[in-house]
C-alpha cells in the first residue's frame, strides 16, 4: 500500500511534465495534422540548452526557461518553414511523419556531435533535497517541476483562450477550411503553432534535465510515451493531453513501484492498445475529423 | 506479364545469381548481402506502406522478432551442414506473421497517422522487451548463434543465395498482388478506404493479409541477419533506423512499384555504407543521413521510378503531338478524339 501511494504521488508529479511535453505535440497535430515525431528530440534539445546555460553561466534551469523557449520557438518555426511547408498537399500526412522523423535524427546527430553521447545531468544545489510527508518521500525538484509545468500550461491556456492568435489557432484546429475562409492566415498560424509546440518542449526539457540524466538518444524513450499520451487524450486536444499525461504517468509509476521498473514502459503500450480497442478517438477526441 | 517484363526480371535474377561466382572481394559480397536484405524488407514494406498507404514505422520490431526467433532456435545448437537455419526460415516467417496478425487487426482500426503511432510504439515496446526479458533474450549481453561451417573463401555465398531466393519471393508476391484483385483492393484502400468499403471491397481482410505477409518476410530477413552476424544485441536487432532505412528506400525508388524498393535499396545501402566508411562511427554520420533523408523527401517525394515514368510519358506525348505537320486545328481535333477514346476507340 505504501509503495502504491508513493507511486501515485510520483506519478502525478511526473505527469505534469509529460502533460507539458504532450500539450505541444497535440497542439501541433491539431493545427497542422502533423504527428511530430521530433517532439522528444526537441525536449532533449531543450534539456541540453538548459544544461549548457547551467554549466557555462551557473544559470538555474528554471530561470533558463525564458531563454530556451525563445531559442526553441525560433527552431520550431524554422523547421516548419524549411521542411514541412514545402510538402505537397495530397500525401502530406504520410510525408510529414517521415520528415519529422528525419528532423529528430538530425537533432540527435547535432546533439551527439555537440555534447557527445555520454549521459549528462543537471546537478543543482537542491537536486537531492526532499521532504517527508506522512512517511512518504517527496523530492523538492519534482514539486518545483510540477509547479512549473502547471504554470507553463496555465500560460499556454491563457495564450490559446485570451489572445487573437490563440483564437486563430483554435479556429484552425476546429476547421482549417472555414478558418481560412474567415481570413486566418493558416500558413502563419502553422509556423507559429509549430514554434509554440517547440517552445513547450523547451520548457519541459529544462524540467526533464533536472529530473533525469539524459543523452542524445533519450528522445527515443520519450517519443513512444508522448505518442501514447496524445492518443489517449485525443489527438489535437490540449486539455486531453494534460489529463492523459497525468493518467499515463501515474499508472506507469504505480507499475514501476509495485511490479518492476522494467515493465513500466509496457504500461504506455498497454494504455495505447486499450484506448484503440475501447475508444479509438481518445478521451477528448472527436470522431470524423483528422486521423481516425 | 509483358515479354519485356519477363526478360527484365529473368535477366536481373540471372545476374544476381551469377555475381558471387565472379570472384568478388569479400567486402563487395558483404555489401551485396546487406543490399539484398534491405531490398527484401523494402519490397515487403511496400505491400503495406506503398500499396495500401499505411506507413508502418514498426517493421524493425518484426526484424528483431525474426532475429531473436532464429537465435532462440539455434542458440547453443550444433550445426552439421550449416543449412539448418535456412530450412527454419519459413517457420520464422510464420512466427512473424502470427504475431503481426493481431497487431494489424488492432492498429488498422485507425488511419495513417495513428497507425504510424501504434506501430512505432510497438517497435519501442519490443525493444524494451528485448532489453528486459533477460531470461529469454539475454538482455543487453545479447545472444550468440553457432557459426556457420562454410568455407572461409565463400562464406557469404549461401547467405547471398538464400537472400536472392527471398527477394524473388518478395517480388513475385508484389507482382502477384499488382496483377490480382488483392492489389486492386489495396490501391482502393489507399485512395479512399470508406468508398472502397462502400462498394464491397473486403478492406479489413486485405489490409491484415498484406500486413501479415509483409512482417513475415521482414522477420525472415531478421532470421538470416542473426545467423549471418552470429551474435545479436537488442540495440541492433530492434533498431528504429532499420525501419527508417526501409521506408526511405521505398520512397526513394517509388512507392507502389515493383522495382522501386529494390532500386532504392541498392542506391541507399551502397550510399549508407560509403557514408559510414567515410565518416567512421562518428555522429556526423547521423547528420549526413538525416540531411539526405530530408532532401529526398522534399525533392523527390514520389520517388525515382514514378518521376522518370512521368518524364518519359510527357516526352512521348510531346513527340506524338508534334509529329503531324499541321499544328493548330488538327491537334485540337486529335485531343478531342483522345478524350472520347475510352468509349469507342476501336
Amino acid at each position: 500500500m505504501h509503495a502504491l501511494v508513493q507511486g501515485v504521488i510520483l506519478g502525478v508529479l511526473t505527469g505534469g511534465v509529460y502533460a507539458l511535453m504532450a500539450s505541444g505535440q497535440t497542439l501541433i497535430f491539431g493545427i497542422m495534422k502533423v504527428v511530430n515525431l521530433a517532439q522528444g528530440a526537441m525536449v532533449i534539445m531543450g534539456a541540453y540548452l538548459a544544461y549548457q546555460l547551467f554549466v557555462s553561466f551557473g544559470l538555474d534551469p528554471f530561470l533558463a526557461i525564458p531563454i530556451t523557449t525563445v531559442v526553441m520557438f525560433g527552431l520550431g518555426v524554422a523547421v516548419q518553414l524549411l521542411f514541412l511547408r514545402p510538402l505537397r498537399r495530397d500525401d502530406k500526412s504520410e510525408l510529414s511523419l517521415l520528415v519529422t522523423f528525419a528532423v529528430a535524427l538530425l537533432l540527435e546527430g547535432i546533439m551527439s556531435v555537440t555534447w557527445s553521447t555520454t549521459y549528462r545531468s543537471i546537478n543543482t544545489s537542491y537536486a537531492n533535497s526532499s521532504w517527508t510527508v506522512l512517511g512518504y518521500q517527496i523530492t523538492a525538484v519534482r514539486v518545483w517541476a510540477f509547479a512549473l509545468s502547471l504554470l507553463a500550461l496555465g500560460l499556454l491556456f491563457l495564450l490559446l483562450n485570451r489572445t487573437r492568435f490563440g483564437r486563430a489557432v483554435r479556429a484552425t484546429v476546429q476547421n482549417p477550411e472555414s478558418a481560412r475562409l474567415l481570413g486566418i492566415e493558416s500558413d502563419r498560424v502553422a509556423a507559429l503553432g509549430f514554434g509554440l509546440g517547440a517552445a513547450t518542449a523547451a520548457a519541459a526539457g529544462s524540467v526533464y534535465g533536472l529530473l533525469y540524466p539524459f543523452y542524445s538518444g533519450s528522445h527515443y524513450d520519450l517519443i513512444s510515451r508522448l505518442l501514447s499520451i496524445v492518443v489517449l487524450g485525443g489527438l489535437g486536444s490540449v486539455g486531453g493531453a494534460v489529463v492523459a499525461g497525468v493518467i499515463v504517468a501515474t499508472s506507469s509509476a504505480v507499475v514501476a513501484a509495485t511490479v518492476s521498473p522494467a515493465w513500466s514502459e509496457m504500461t504506455f503500450f498497454a494504455v495505447l492498445i486499450l484506448v484503440l480497442l475501447v475508444r479509438p478517438q481518445g478521451l477528448f477526441g472527436t470522431v470524423g475529423r483528422g486521423a481516425i | 506479364m509483358s515479354r519485356a517484363g519477363v526478360a527484365r526480371g529473368g535477366g536481373f535474377f540471372l545476374l544476381l545469381l551469377a555475381l558471387p561466382f565472379f570472384g568478388l572481394a569479400h567486402w563487395v559480397v558483404n555489401l551485396l548481402v546487406f543490399v539484398l536484405m534491405f531490398a527484401i524488407m523494402a519490397s515487403a514494406w511496400n505491400l503495406v506502406g506503398g500499396f495500401a498507404g499505411y506507413p508502418s514505422l514498426g517493421h524493425a520490431a518484426f526484424f528483431g522478432i525474426g532475429a531473436y526467433s532464429m537465435a532462440l532456435m539455434f542458440h547453443g545448437a550444433a550445426l552439421s551442414s550449416g543449412y539448418e537455419p535456412f530450412v527454419a526460415l519459413p517457420l520464422i516467417g510464420l512466427v512473424g506473421a502470427v504475431i503481426g496478425w493481431p497487431i494489424a487487426i488492432i492498429s488498422m482500426r485507425t488511419r495513417a497517422d495513428v497507425f504510424a503511432i501504434v506501430t512505432i510504439t510497438f517497435l519501442f515496446m519490443i525493444q524494451t522487451l528485448a532489453f528486459n526479458v533477460r531470461s529469454l533474450t539475454g538482455g543487453s549481453q545479447g545472444l550468440s548463434l553457432p557459426v556457420a561451417p562454410f568455407p572461409a573463401a565463400s562464406y557469404e555465398r549461401p547467405f547471398y543465395l538464400v537472400l536472392v531466393a527471398m527477394l524473388a519471393v518478395a517480388m513475385l508476391l508484389t507482382f502477384g498482388a499488382m496483377r490480382s484483385k488483392i492489389g486492386l483492393s489495396l490501391v482502393a484502400v489507399r485512395a479512399d478506404e470508406d468508398k472502397a468499403r462502400g462498394i464491397g471491397v473486403r478492406v479489413s481482410g486485405v489490409k491484415v493479409l498484406a500486413f501479415s505477409v509483409s512482417v513475415g518476410l521482414t522477420a525472415m530477413v531478421g532470421g538470416v541477419w542473426a545467423y549471418y552476424e552470429t551474435f545479436i544485441y537488442p540495440q541492433f536487432a530492434v533498431d528504429p533506423l532499420i525501419t527508417i532505412a526501409v521506408v526511405l528506400m521505398t520512397f526513394l525508388g517509388g512507392r507502389a512499384t515493383l522495382w522501386g524498393p529494390v532500386l532504392g535499396a541498392v542506391i541507399l545501402e551502397a550510399g549508407q555504407q560509403t557514408l559510414a566508411y567515410r565518416l567512421g562511427g562518428s555522429q556526423f554520420y547521423l547528420i549526413a543521413y538525416a540531411l539526405v533523408f530530408l532532401v529526398i523527401m522534399l525533392l523527390l517525394p514520389r520517388g525515382i521510378l514514378p518521376t522518370l515514368e512521368e518524364r518519359i510519358r510527357l516526352r512521348r506525348r510531346a513527340r506524338v503531338a508534334n509529329a503531324p505537320d499541321t499544328p493548330g486545328a488538327a491537334r485540337t481535333a486529335d485531343a478531342g478524339r483522345v478524350a472520347l477514346a475510352p468509349g469507342g476507340r476501336s
